[in-house]
């Protein structure tokens, strides 16, 4: 969806971009006189992009709303606390059970990540799976996550955090149905 | 008298002190201007070669050129000083240049304080120089996010430089905003209505007030913060009472205007040269003003698009998606009005000319990646990559470096007086628009490839080896580029032949005068009677040089100009300047002393520098003023005019109100922060609320009362009232002071005390 979202946004900028550009070229060849300033000013300066948009805002929120949590029975929690420069994961259906620098989720599933910092501002990143939320300590953000199928993801931290930033890195492993309860059960898949 | 004689004997006395003791004395706006421009473009170099190290850090995978902690100096620093050193200053530099001679008149409103601006920006910036000298230079990143920026992530002594160094230069800010605010408004040729006013003194002044209302917001942040830093009050310390959002949200308050600072005086420059450059006058007037008077107003309704990673409710997110995206409807107005005056003329490719089209190239496409990153999903994954660092490098280079360099270009004729005889600015032009677009359109792409801002190396094998090698190279070639308009600059200024006085056969006053200008700019000030008075009479510099217009005798022996209405432009009164001082330099190092004081934490250098520079400010104002009546002077044409000084508005008292302007909104930061923590920040409610007892609530009332009356009823009742009003007010503040013992327990005990130290600090100065 995301993707779709970049190929309308970049279609639409060259394309604008190509009528501006068209348009000086234009306006420095037009031999001089008087010309409307209504035209230019309101239509061009006013009608035109405020058209536009409103047409890119609604379809900008409409994929926003889809991307938000929404509470269900399928819904796997798990919680994600960042610190400098390391990262630990619990899990709601696993309590007492933390990994360090792993994530494990089921594949196929919507996961609520519950993101908090222990001392910086840190940001949680899987690039394939979702966008980047920030882990502010005392508050805690919660970010939709679904990977389609099992796999390792590479996650990062996404905010600047001082030296070790570059190496703040984490991964993801969704598991099969199979997998993850093995996972539950305490037993490293 | 002739021309000549007039010249004379008006150079004896505007002239700056001859030799090296003309540097540190002068006050003369045309000397204050160039100083500005060129420690501002020494700023540009510093910034430019921090940038060469970044991108040969970035130019291969693993390279072990700069470590991490080098890095991170170099990153911040160079973010710092492009914003705060070189861009907000190269504005102040042109507008002090530029505007009273736009405006026609014969200095800024309040030429020591130009002075005390400057010298408050050099020793400001030579902080900051000298902590990346000494390998100790801020590294939190230039936005300076707490936790990180403060004791827990940064315990060196690298972000006090910032917080300190960035809040000296800041007074030069503050005090270039006010100058440029009173100038427009009451420093014009009769006769210049508000809708007769060259365009780019529209643009300064929307963009100066846009400063007194959004630097406050960030003084205030870095107060906040070196408070936690140096005396552990917890304001950003979720632990205790504070929260990390407040900076944010106070460093965007002011961070998002900045962008609009920064962008509105370069399109005032093209709003001036694109009509020069096309023969014809600018289209669409009256929209242009509008659009940049609601840009700055739209600019401080979406600080939170910085912050659409950080947790904020959906709805939040959608109102300020929507407000960022809305900006672009006045932009667009501009752009649209500029190709409309393109149109009805007939342009030719001078060099200004050619600069302003690699604005329009690059800034377009700054502004349609600007709008993809306001729509919120899109930002979720393009925020803090690379797409976002080509994004604002393609507003800020192609929105403000190259309109300037436009500027640069048009300009240099009038700063040197020389005809451009040197092809070097074409070669030089060519190597920075490739070596631009070189270095960024490409790093958009390794952004959405996932490569993070702010990493110092990073792994073979993702792909953005060879976008990061072109980026490079390029970069160098963006360098040279540079370089090459420094030595054309240099040699124009130095061999070129002497040129016209009007090459580019432009209406606007500052052409109305020799080149380059003499130290009192027009021998008699015009009557303006349109936009562009040299269309309406190309005799008119001469019939200025006769004296044929307003204040054309010297007799008075002192440096006089006029002030007019604001709305109509009619002379209201004779401004009597001050002469050449070393007092706003000196004032200044004083003022450099408190924040060193601060910055070494040797605390008792503070109180005494604070003595200092309030000495130096009551001489300040005790050495200036007539002390006999004149009475209505002559002024060469219409009727006689009273001094400054014998009117009931006189120049410092608009001064004032735009310095209460900036100081309201500091106290409304204030109380925002004090109303976010209270309804944000986690650990809230403190454990014990301060109860004012009835004893003090009674006081509180009693000395508001007091002085309510002694101030308001007549003038003899001021000390009887007043002075135990305000007694008994500062009590108060000092009981309460006792009610909370411990500022670094909660946060909010230490808001409270900063909210009394406010009202206290203010206390001495309410009557």
């Amino acid at each position: 969806m995301i993707a779709t979202l970049w190929w309308v946004l970049l279609i639409g900028a060259t394309l604008i971009f190509l009528f501006v550009a068209g348009l000086i070229v234009w306006a420095w060849r037009r031999p001089p006189g008087e010309v409307s300033e209504r035209r230019f000013v309101v239509w061009l300066g006013l009608a035109f992009p405020i058209t536009v948009l409103v047409a890119l805002l609604g379809y900008g929120l409409v994929v926003g709303e889809r991307l938000l949590p929404r509470a269900g029975p399928e819904v796997v929690e798990v919680r994600a606390e960042a610190r400098q420069w390391e990262w630990r994961f619990g899990y709601a259906d696993a309590p007492g059970r933390e990994t360090e620098n792993l994530l494990h989720i089921p594949a196929a599933r919507p996961v609520d990540v519950a993101i908090t910092s222990i001392d910086v501002i840190h940001s949680f990143w899987v690039p394939r799976l979702a966008g980047k939320l920030d882990a502010v300590p005392g508050h805690v953000n919660v970010l939709r996550i679904e990977a389609d199928r099992p796999g390792r993801y590479e996650g990062l931290s996404a905010e600047f955090n001082g030296v070790g930033y570059r190496d703040h890195r984490f991964t993801v492993i969704a598991h099969d149905a199979e997998g993850w309860q093995t996972f539950l059960q305490g037993e490293t898949p | 008298m002739n021309a000549l004689r007039r010249h004379r004997a008006l150079s004896r006395i505007w002239a700056s002190d001859p030799g090296l003791r003309g540097w540190f004395t002068t006050v003369n706006h045309t000397d204050l201007g160039r100083m500005f421009l060129a420690v501002a473009v020494f700023f540009f170099v510093v910034g430019g070669i921090l940038a060469m190290l970044i991108r040969a850090q970035l130019a291969s995978p693993r390279s072990a050129f700069l470590g991490p902690d080098h890095y991170n100096q170099v990153l911040t620093m160079h973010g710092t000083i492009m914003m705060f050193l070189f861009a907000i200053p190269l504005f102040e530099g042109l507008a002090v240049y530029l505007l009273p001679k736009m405006l026609g008149t014969r200095d800024l409103a309040f030429p020591r304080l130009t002075a005390y601006g400057f010298w408050c920006y050099v020793f400001g910036g030579a902080m900051m120089v000298f902590s990346l000298l000494a390998g100790v230079a801020p590294d939190s990143g230039w936005f300076m996010y707490p936790p990180l920026s403060s004791t827990i992530g940064a315990p060196g002594i690298n972000p006090d430089f910032w917080l300190i160094g960035i809040t000296f230069v800041e007074i030069s800010a503050i005090s270039a905003a006010v100058e440029i605010t009173v100038t427009v408004l009451r420093y014009r040729a009769p006769g210049m209505s508000l809708s007769k006013m060259p365009i780019f003194a529209w643009y300064a002044l929307v963009t100066a007030v846009m400063i007194l209302t959004g630097f406050p917001p960030l003084i205030l942040g870095s107060i906040l913060l070196e408070l936690e830093r140096a005396f552990g009050m917890p304001f950003f310390q979720v632990a205790a009472g504070g929260d990390a959002l407040l900076w944010q949200h106070l460093f965007w308050l002011f961070g998002h205007p900045e962008v609009y600072i920064i962008f509105l005086p370069a399109a005032g420059a093209i709003s001036t040269i694109l009509p020069v450059m096309a023969r014809t006058t600018l289209m669409g007037y009256g929209w242009i003003v509008a659009a940049a008077v609601s840009l700055g107003v739209l600019s401080f309704g979406l600080w939170v698009h910085h912050m659409f990673t950080t947790g904020i409710p959906h709805m939040g997110l959608a109102f300020f998606s929507a407000a960022s995206t809305l900006v672009a409807v006045p932009t667009a107005v501009q752009i649209f009005a500029w190709i409309g005056t393109l149109s009805k003329g007939r342009p030719s490719l001078h060099l200004p000319m050619l600069w302003l089209l690699a604005f329009f190239a690059t800034f377009v496409i700054g502004g349609l990646t600007g709008v993809m990153v306001a729509i919120v999903p899109f930002d979720w994954q393009a925020h803090d990559t690379y797409f976002i660092v080509a994004h604002l490098h393609y507003v800020l280079i192609g929105g403000f470096v190259f309109p300037m360099l436009a500027a640069l270009y048009y300009w240099m004729p009038h700063f040197t007086g020389r005809k451009t005889y040197f092809k070097l600015g074409n070669t030089a032009f060519w190597l920075v628009f490739f070596g631009f677009h070189g270095t960024f359109l490409l790093l958009h792409w390794a952004g959405l490839l996932g490569m993070r801002r702010r990493i110092d190396t990073y792994e073979a094998g993702q792909g953005w080896e060879a976008i990061n090698l072109i980026a490079s190279i390029s970069g160098f070639v963006m360098a040279i580029g540079f370089a090459l308009v420094l030595i054309d600059v240099v040699i124009n200024a130095v061999v070129a032949i002497r040129g016209s006085r009007d090459p580019w056969k432009a209406g606007t006053l500052e052409w109305a005068m020799p080149t380059p200008s003499a130290p009192y700019n027009f021998a008699s000030l015009p009557h303006v009677t349109s936009r562009d008075p040299l269309y309406d009479d190309p005799e008119l510099p001469v019939r200025l040089a006769r004296g044929e217009g307003y204040l054309g005798d010297p007799g008075r022996a002192r440096r006089e100009t006029i002030s007019v209405e604001i709305a109509s432009g009619a002379p209201r009164y004779i401004t009597v300047f001050p002469g050449n001082t070393a007092l706003p330099m000196l004032m200044s190092a004083i003022t450099g002393l408190f924040f060193l004081g601060m910055l070494l934490k040797t605390y008792w250098l503070v109180p005494i520098s604070a003595s200092g520079v309030i000495a130096c400010a009551l001489y300040w104002v005790w050495s200036l003023g007539g002390t006999t009546r004149e009475g209505p002077l002559p002024v060469g044409r219409g009727p006689d005019l009273l001094t400054a000084a014998e009117t009931a508005d006189p120049p410092g008292w608009w001064g004032s109100i735009f310095l209460l302007l900036a100081n309201g909104t500091f106290f409304g930061s204030l109380l925002f922060g004090y109303v976010f923590l209270w309804t944000i920040a986690p650990n809230w409610p403190p454990p014990n609320f301060a109860e004012p007892g009835l004893g003090i609530g009674l006081t509180a009332l009693a000395g508001a009362a007091l002085t309510a009356l002694g101030t308001r009823w007549r003038p003899g009742a001021a000390l009887l009232f007043a002075a135990p009003g305000l007694v008994a007010l500062a009590v108060t503040g000092v009981m309460t002071l006792m009610l909370v013992p411990d500022p670094t327990a909660h946060a909010y005990d230490a808001t409270l005390w900063v909210l009394i130290g406010y009202g206290l600090l203010h206390q001495p100065w309410h009557s």
